[in-house]
């Protein structure tokens, strides 16, 4: 992607993402206050979150890569543990690198 | 009695903000480092931080430039992931109806997860007073300069980390963390177990649709499962 276009599509990615923090505190009233709406939003972040995450761990260079032969499911698996248990952002990132670094430490 | 000058109420906003950089800050410097690592330039790396101005949606952003996706998609799935803060939008409105519309501009700028966090319960339960947005203003340019400082940091740091530290395995990571803070009710897991196993076969889709259709998928399964969900949560 050339230069001005990436400039471009931030600046539009930037523009849609202000549109939306600003669209009730600008037209308040007159937005759908509909409690079908809310419901359909509280899924995206948890929808959104596993669409991202899945490839992440799941593909490689050659396709999918399965278990066992896998360090980054294991070391996801450890992260997700520390994540349920801490609820921190920091910790969660922590003990996944470590046991990320870990395993291929110790199967290399 | 209560201090409700616009300089008490801005440095009260600071002050519920500085904790949470203790998160914010390492997300910024990682965000940075990975950016490089993905192959974005730098100074581009540290522009979206002004301009979108939202953690994981500008993660989204590099992932998907650096796998060469069309625009529009990028567009969509970048709005897709911030959609979210329309219910910030939605919760603040009120507190703010009265304002200039320079202040909506810059307040609605300013909205995002932390900023907004740490800002609504002064809105909602403090006392009501003429300057109390100046407290979301305390919050949103505490986090805003907090985002910036470590971006950059993180752009600068960036050159000298090696590519067999695996560092990019730290925004799947930092999503994991942000997935369980998510997830409050059973059917929020579900929506995510099914997002994360349709996006796989979905990957084979032209222009990165993929991502869209799972999050689609996730959103409609977890709303048909919602009726098994506990009550009252």
């Amino acid at each position: 992607m050339s230069t001005p276009l990436l400039l471009l599509t931030m600046a539009v990615c930037g523009l849609v993402t202000f549109l939306i923090r600003l669209s009730f505190i600008a037209f308040g009233h007159h937005l759908p206050d509909d409690p079908r709406i809310e419901a359909v939003l509280r899924y995206v972040p948890p929808a959104i979150l596993g669409a991202l995450i899945a490839p992440e761990i799941f593909t490689g260079a050659n396709g999918l890569l399965l278990p066992p032969d896998n360090p980054r499911l294991w070391a996801a698996q450890a992260a997700l543990l520390v994540a349920w248990l801490t609820r921190s952002v920091l910790a969660t990132i922590a003990a996944g690198m470590a046991a990320l670094w870990a395993i291929q430490g110790w199967v290399g | 009695m209560f201090d409700d000058s616009p300089r008490a109420e801005f440095f009260g906003g600071v002050r519920a903000e500085l904790p949470l950089l203790l998160g914010v800050v390492p997300f910024g410097l990682i965000f940075g480092v990975l950016g490089l690592a993905v192959g974005m330039p730098g100074w581009a790396v540290v522009l979206s931080s002004s301009l979108v101005f939202g953690g994981s949606s500008q993660v989204v952003f590099a992932q998907l430039w650096g796998s060469g996706t069309p625009p529009p998609v990028m567009v969509t799935t970048v709005g897709v992931v911030n959609l979210r803060h329309l219910l910030y939008s939605a919760a603040v409105a009120d507190y703010l109806r009265a304002l200039p519309w320079r202040w909506k501009l810059l307040l609605a700028y300013l909205l995002t997860d932390e900023a907004f966090a740490a800002a609504i319960g002064r809105l909602r339960d403090g006392p009501v007073t003429p300057y109390r947005h100046w407290f979301l203003c305390g919050t949103g340019l505490t986090l805003w300069t907090g985002w910036q400082l470590s971006t950059l940091t993180g752009v600068l740091l960036g050159t000298a980390i090696p590519a067999s530290w695996s560092l990019d395995f730290s925004i799947a990571l930092t999503f994991i963390a942000l997935l369980v803070l998510s997830v409050h009710r059973r059917s929020d897991a579900w929506a995510a177990m099914v997002a994360a196993v349709v996006v796989l076969p979905a990957l084979a889709l032209p222009h990165k649709l993929g991502l869209l259709v799972a999050a689609g998928a996730g959103i409609a399964f977890g709303l048909a499962m919602r009726r098994f969900d506990r009550k009252n949560r």
